[in-house]
């Protein structure tokens, strides 16, 4: 492990782990978010026969950065009668939210932040700081439009971790475990290893199990999509209702941290889903590394297969985006209680009967 | 026991990205179900009616385009109708038809901004630049004929400023041939979507009773299940030579009346209009567009009523003719301004979500609304 | 129940058929342009900055009269009766100094109504369309050729011609 690694070389624990804890924002998450924009754009703009950013750079690759540099100069505007203190930290609550789910995110079987044993619900808890986040933003901004937009939001998040949870227990029930290291390590390199294929064991169990995964496949990908406030369930930032809903007052670099934390989590989301039912970081035909008998290729293959599976994920949150209209908040809310919780439970009920038989 | 609760007035507008301009609502929420909403009007206006009295008559139609800028043809058209029934002229055949290929190209054009824009207030922008994508090309099509895009000055008193464009005819069976099947992909994508479907059917029922008591016309009449088109109805121009269907709510997805109805009647409209454009493009006679138009324009004292079926319902002329040049009063039935007054009834008893959909489904155009 | 599978269903199939058509848009060329550095092509017919030929115009007001804005000023003097002041190309004499013509971008709603009046045809739309300005006052054109001595010369001639004829007549209503 990196930290292990760190350790040795620095001999202390401290400079270590700073390095480790830093190491998924500057090495990944920025990255990621500023080439995630650039794709949201680009995807947009295609599916719409438009071009998207043309300007910055070729093909506008470098937009992203013109805009962070833009965000940065802004002045930051603080109306008189916000709450100044809840108003400061709620940009940086959301994103601590967002970006502590990357410690547990096994990106390669030698990149993972920490190691523990509840990694999934290390993730599940901690994301739900963002909750917290939002709905400082919407009361503190003093808006009505922002408190509506935090009240949805609130609602929504709630309810949809249910079908997640329900999900998630069901593959924790399969297997035994929760730490997403294990998890991956035991999808082993072939895709119908993975548990969107009924997992690794080689049984007739296997086979009764591959329709009740995809089942619990959409249901996790239907209500992360929700979690994190995407069409068709971005009813928080509406922006044909609420303008744009809890981050309305903001402006500047705490915008540019919601807008952070949004792409921060679209990929965390992702990376749940393929961690539990795609192999995580797992190749699906097996590694180069392998076949030239070259070590130190395997981890970086790793770190490809996820980010690329990862991505992949997101881009096809972007695809809904573009195509989609949005829910109704009581709509949201029946989908959520009425469609994908009745129908995880049953899930997790089924699959449970599968895995003991 | 009850608990009290507060209620929240929420201003919506003037600047809010789906009040289509700059329109406010006032809306009063009990959490978050409405319950009452007075819009507040009048950021736009621009004197019309008061300006016409000291205009000559000609000079009244590039004001006429800007009332409601999606559909200037229209507006055009029943302003140079009233004055031609003031001054008792005929026009030549060939103007009557193209008049009615602008219309009715209008009438889509206009019909494509509401449906895009419905779908991107309902949260689907994909769609909004789709139907933009073909509203282009129709624009296109005014370009070459007169010059301008968006406010023609094209219909005149007694013919148009122009003839057609020597390739206009070529150019619009091509835009007709490659816009059924987009209009089928529309559908595709927005019409029959369940989430589209589930925000609109069933939301902001209209009967007919209550829109003909409100004075309500258009596609928001129809929507409501009555066949009323002055087209048919109170025939003019050369409408009565065309073969072409009245849509109307039928309640497929909901009730007879809601915003799915009133969103759909407007697509099947666009094929009807396109019906006429093509009958009209094959039967196009000959003949000359400008020499009816009078060198001098001073209609006999005397007053006229002329309307025409604006994609937004019936656009009134009252004009008021006391011998000179310009007119004494020009007075204008808004088709926008009245259907506006039923957001009140309709929205009670909805959630805020459900505003932007009616508000859309009415389709107003602030423009015409203030005047 | 039926209903309930039946929603489920619909919803899944309807969202698959629209990310087919979103999926297909992703490959079909944008119908955009670059703008700054492509432009299309206008059309004969655009409407767009009224361009005066002053060669030809003779001063009659005409075009200023048809506007609905009132957007062209137009200032004249008569000349004298020794100056030639040219032909028009179509033949029409002229016998007016344009001392003064302004039109206001700012105001003009391009609606061609001046174009179709004037008698010959000097006035005119023309196809550019980028003139923005920081200023308004500087969208105010002035077409008049004339330096401002000259627009001084010829009214101050003018007026000295006038004042003249003025004593002539009175001397003759004297003798008379
Ligand atoms: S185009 Fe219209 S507004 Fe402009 S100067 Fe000519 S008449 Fe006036
Ligand atoms: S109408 Fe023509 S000739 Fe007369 S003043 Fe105007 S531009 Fe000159």
């Amino acid at each position: 492990m990196i930290y292990d690694f760190l350790n040795d070389l620095t001999g202390s624990p401290f400079i270590a782990g700073t390095i480790t804890a830093l190491l998924p924002l500057f090495a990944f998450i920025l990255p990621f978010a500023l080439f995630a924009v650039l794709l949201e754009r680009k995807v947009a703009g295609h599916m719409q026969d438009r071009l998207g950013p043309m300007r910055v750079g070729y093909h506008g690759i470098l937009q992203t950065v013109a805009d962070i540099i833009k965000l940065i100069q802004k002045e930051d505007i603080i109306a008189r009668n916000n709450d100044k203190l809840l108003f400061n930290i709620a940009p940086v609550l959301t994103f601590a939210g967002s970006y502590a789910a990357f410690a547990a995110i096994p990106f390669s079987s030698v990149f993972l932040g920490a190691n523990i044993d509840l990694g999934i619900f290390y993730i599940i808890a901690v994301t739900g700081l963002v909750v917290a986040g939002i709905l400082m933003a919407g009361w503190a901004s003093n808006n009505k439009y922002s408190l509506l937009g935090a009240m949805r939001s609130a609602a929504q998040i709630i309810s949809y971790e249910i079908p997640t949870i329900l999900v998630v227990l069901s593959i924790v029930m399969l297997t035994g475990t929760m730490s997403l290291y294990d998890l991956s390590e035991s999808q082993t390199s072939y895709f119908w290893n993975w548990y969107l294929l009924g997992g690794p064991e080689f049984e007739i169990q296997k086979f009764l199990l591959i329709p009740f995964m995809l089942i619990g496949f959409l249901i996790i990908y239907i209500s992360t999509l929700a979690e994190v406030n995407r069409t068709p369930f971005d009813i928080p930032e509406a922006e044909s209702e609420l303008v744009s809903g809890y981050h309305t007052e903001y402006s500047g670099m705490k915008f540019a941290m919601f807008f952070l934390a949004e792409y921060a989590n679209m990929f965390a989301v992702s990376a749940i889903v393929v961690a539990l039912f795609l192999g995580g970081y797992q190749s699906p035909f097996g590694y180069l590394g392998n076949l030239l008998n070259i070590n130190w290729l395997i981890p970086l293959e790793q770190f490809f297969w996820f980010t690329f599976k990862g991505i992949f994920f997101v881009f096809v949150q972007m695809w809904l985006r573009w195509t989609l209209p949005r829910l109704r908040v009581d709509q949201l809310m029946a989908a959520s209680w009425k469609y994908l919780i009745p129908i995880a439970f049953f899930n997790l009920l089924i699959i449970g009967i599968i895995s003991i038989l | 026991m009850s608990v009290r609760t507060e209620e929240m007035v929420l201003n919506m507008g003037p600047q809010h990205p789906s009040t289509h301009g700059v329109l406010r609502l006032e809306l009063t929420l009990d959490g978050e179900i409405i319950t009452k909403v007075v819009p507040h009007i009048g950021y736009l206006h621009r004197c019309f009616e008061k300006h016409c009295e000291v205009m000559s008559y000609p000079q009244v139609i590039p004001y006429t385009d800007r009332m409601d800028y999606l559909a200037a043809m229209g507006n055009e058209l029943g302003y140079v109708i009233g004055v031609e029934k003031l001054l008792r002229i005929q026009v030549p055949e060939r103007v009557e038809y193209i008049r009615v290929i602008m219309a009715e190209l209008q009438r889509i054009a206009s019909h494509l901004v509401a449906i895009g824009t419905y779908g991107a207030d309902i949260g689907a922008f994909t769609p909004f630049l789709y139907c933009f994508r073909d509203r282009e090309r129709i624009l296109n099509l005014f370009e070459i004929t007169c010059g301008a895009r968006l406010l023609y000055n094209y219909i005149w008193v007694g013919g148009l400023s122009h003839d057609l464009h020597p390739d206009f005819v070529r150019l619009t069976k091509e835009f007709i041939k490659e816009f059924k099947p987009n209009l089928r992909e529309l559908n595709n994508l927005l019409t029959y979507n369940k989430i589209f479907i589930d925000r609109t059917a069933n939301v902001g029922i209209l009967p007919l009773e209550t829109a003909i008591n409100f004075g309500v016309t258009g596609p928001m009449l129809r929507a409501s299940g009555l066949k009323w088109d002055l087209r048919k109805d109170d025939t003019y121009s050369v409408y009565n030579k065309f073969d072409f269907d009245i849509p109307i709510g039928e309640g497929k997805m909901g009730t007879v009346g809601d915003s799915w109805d009133r969103y759909y009647v407007r697509v099947l409209e666009m094929e009807e209009s396109l019906k006429i454009i093509e009958q009209a493009i094959e039967t196009l006679p000959d003949g000359d567009v400008t020499s009816a138009i009078p060198k001098k324009i001073k209609p006999p004292v005397g007053h006229v009523y002329s309307r025409v079926e604006n994609p937004r319902g019936e656009l009134g002329y009252f004009i008021i003719s006391d011998g000179s040049t310009s007119p004494f009063r020009v007075k204008v039935r808004a088709p926008s301004f009245v259907n506006l007054q039923i957001m009140d009834e309709l929205c009670r008893g909805h959630l805020v979500a459900d505003v932007i959909a009616i508000l859309g489904s009415v389709d107003i155009v602030l423009g015409e609304v203030d005047r | 129940m039926r209903a309930y599978f039946n929603n489920i269903f619909t919803a899944l199939i309807t969202i698959f058929v629209g990310m087919k058509v979103t999926l297909r848009h992703l490959f079909t060329p944008s119908v955009t342009i670059q703008y700054p550095d492509v432009k299309l092509p206008l059309p004969e017919r655009e409407r767009n900055r009224l361009y005066v030929n002053m060669d030809d115009c003779i001063g009659c007001d005409q075009c200023a009269r048809a506007c609905p804005v009132n957007c062209i000023e137009i200032e004249t003097v008569k000349s004298l009766p020794g100056e030639d002041l040219g032909k028009t190309s179509n033949g029409k004499k002229k016998a007016l100094w344009v001392t003064k013509f302004t039109i206001d971008f700012a105001k003009c709603c391009y609606c061609q109504l001046c174009v179709f009046p004037c008698p010959t045809e000097c006035i005119y739309m023309t196809d550019v369309y980028e003139f923005s300005e920081y200023d308004r006052n500087n969208l105010i054109y002035d077409f008049a050729t004339l330096t401002p001595q000259e627009r001084q010369e010829k009214i101050e001639n003018f007026r000295k011609f006038s004042e003249e004829k003025e004593k002539q007549k009175a001397k003759t209503d004297k003798s008379e």
